[in-house]
């Protein structure tokens, strides 16, 4: 299933979370070589995981975590503004209809099509919330990965191998990654609603 | 709907101080015909500015008792971004139906929803529309005003920003991208051809013009461009 948890929200989900920060490290300090932050547990965490970001997370049918990303309003501080401003144009893009997403993260043991629901849950999210734009700082190979799964970012900036990405949302995408993630839009949507049923009603119409 | 907004903002440019600021809150809650919009600013700093139509007994009851430690409504948004409804939250717990009987004793309406918003540096506001209907018009209401007052909220959360920063403002200069993309577009090139120009697609010109809009405190493209021009930041 698909996960939407506020970084508070993960005391009620340890197990889960433990497991995403140590896919994490997996995935940021093992597979790729980022100089990142690993604790004493095992988990990659920087700054951004407190700042209660909301996380996106595909859940396997016994609990453990398959994959996820984790977004922030662009309104406020992220990567990309406080770290990476040369990749989208010299400055942060600020807006309230675009949302960062970064940590893009795949277990090592996730089965194929986790990537392709992450995707999808992500276009769940943008439309669900009336987003107009994700903003995404990856690994620049990522790219053709992204191109493969059927979502495509127009890169801004690429430097020293990492890339600023721009995802448009709509509902023509969001019917060919339900398609391509083999996920019921009812379903997707389910999900969502379980998650976000405390939202006034135009939002989520 | 626009035309509310529009009001909005040019109040919001006019707006050379927090009071000017409080005016516009005020005018917004009539425009719109809603029984209350409160706006309030905490930054990390701990300084606090707020702008609220509510009755000042209301205000001082809610001060007096402490009320912001048990209120759902504070509870839910301080650690979130997105917007929630006062009907689906948990108001069964004693402390919080005190609270509701209270504010609406006050003249609170019955309906509500909060938006939290982040800003620059750990700055958090929120921005609230209350209501005095039933379910299904306040449906209706929420449908057909919501993008907007969303869009208003954070319009008012900007402003705040750079009046109480004397106009300095870091967050809202515009990036050399955000320039040339306004730049061309006063300069009378399309869309497509300013994305051709600067070797991008269209998606991306779109983002660096509604980032560049966002922060002139601008409703539109052709507003943002005469906002900046008349500020100096790009040139014909």
């Amino acid at each position: 299933m698909i996960r939407y948890l506020y970084g508070t929200e993960l005391t009620t989900h340890a197990d889960l979370a433990a497991d995403m920060f140590r896919d994490r490290t997996a995935q940021f300090r093992d597979r790729m070589g980022w100089d990142v932050q690993v604790d004493d547990l095992g988990w990659e965490t920087d700054q951004y995981d407190a700042l209660d970001p909301l996380y996106v997370i595909v859940q396997s049918e016994c609990g453990h975590h398959e994959g996820s990303m984790r977004f922030l309003p662009t309104t406020g501080p992220t990567m990309l503004a406080d770290i990476f401003p040369h990749l989208t144009g010299g400055g942060p893009i600020r807006s309230p209809m675009i949302w960062e997403c970064t940590r893009f993260c795949l277990s090592p043991d996730a089965g194929p099509g986790v990537a392709r629901r992450l995707l999808l849950a992500a276009s769940e999210l943008g439309l669900g919330m009336g987003l107009s734009n994700s903003l995404g700082v990856f690994d620049a190979p990522m790219v053709r990965v992204y191109r493969r799964l059927g979502w495509q970012p127009d890169v801004l900036g690429t430097e020293n191998g990492i890339s600023a990405g721009l995802w448009t949302f709509s509902t023509e995408t969001h019917d060919a990654l339900c398609a391509a993630a083999r996920v019921d839009a009812r379903q997707s949507r389910r999900w969502f609603d379980e998650a976000f049923g405390d939202l006034p009603v135009s939002i989520r119409a | 709907m626009v035309r509310k907004l529009d009001d909005l903002l040019e109040r919001l440019s006019d707006a050379q101080n927090l009071d000017a600021l409080e005016q516009a809150v005020f005018a917004l809650r009539d425009k719109y015909d809603v029984e209350h919009l409160v706006y309030h600013s905490v930054k990390s700093s701990g300084d606090q500015w707020g702008a609220l139509t509510y009755d000042q007994a209301w205000v001082d009851t809610y001060l007096d008792q402490n009320f912001q430690t048990s209120d759902p409504v504070v509870l839910s948004c301080f650690r979130r971004f997105t917007p929630v409804d006062w009907k689906r939250l948990d108001w069964t717990g004693r402390q919080a139906r005190a609270i509701l009987n209270e504010g609406i004793a006050h003249g609170l309406g019955n309906q509500g929803f909060s938006l939290p918003i982040r800003g620059p540096s750990g700055q958090f506001a929120l921005f609230t529309v209350n209501h005095k209907v039933g379910d299904d018009s306040w449906t209706r209401f929420t449908r057909a005003h919501m993008h907007d007052l969303l869009l208003a909220a954070h319009y008012v959360n900007e402003r705040a920003l750079s009046l109480e920063g004397d106009g300095h403002a870091p967050h809202q200069a515009l990036s050399p991208r955000e320039t040339d993309a306004l730049t061309l577009l006063a300069a009378g090139r399309s869309r497509a051809q300013a994305a051709e120009r600067l070797q991008i697609s269209e998606h991306t010109l779109r983002v660096y013009i509604e980032s560049a809009r966002f922060k002139l405190g601008a409703l539109n493209t052709t507003h943002a461009v005469a906002s900046a021009l008349s500020r100096g930041l790009i040139g014909l």
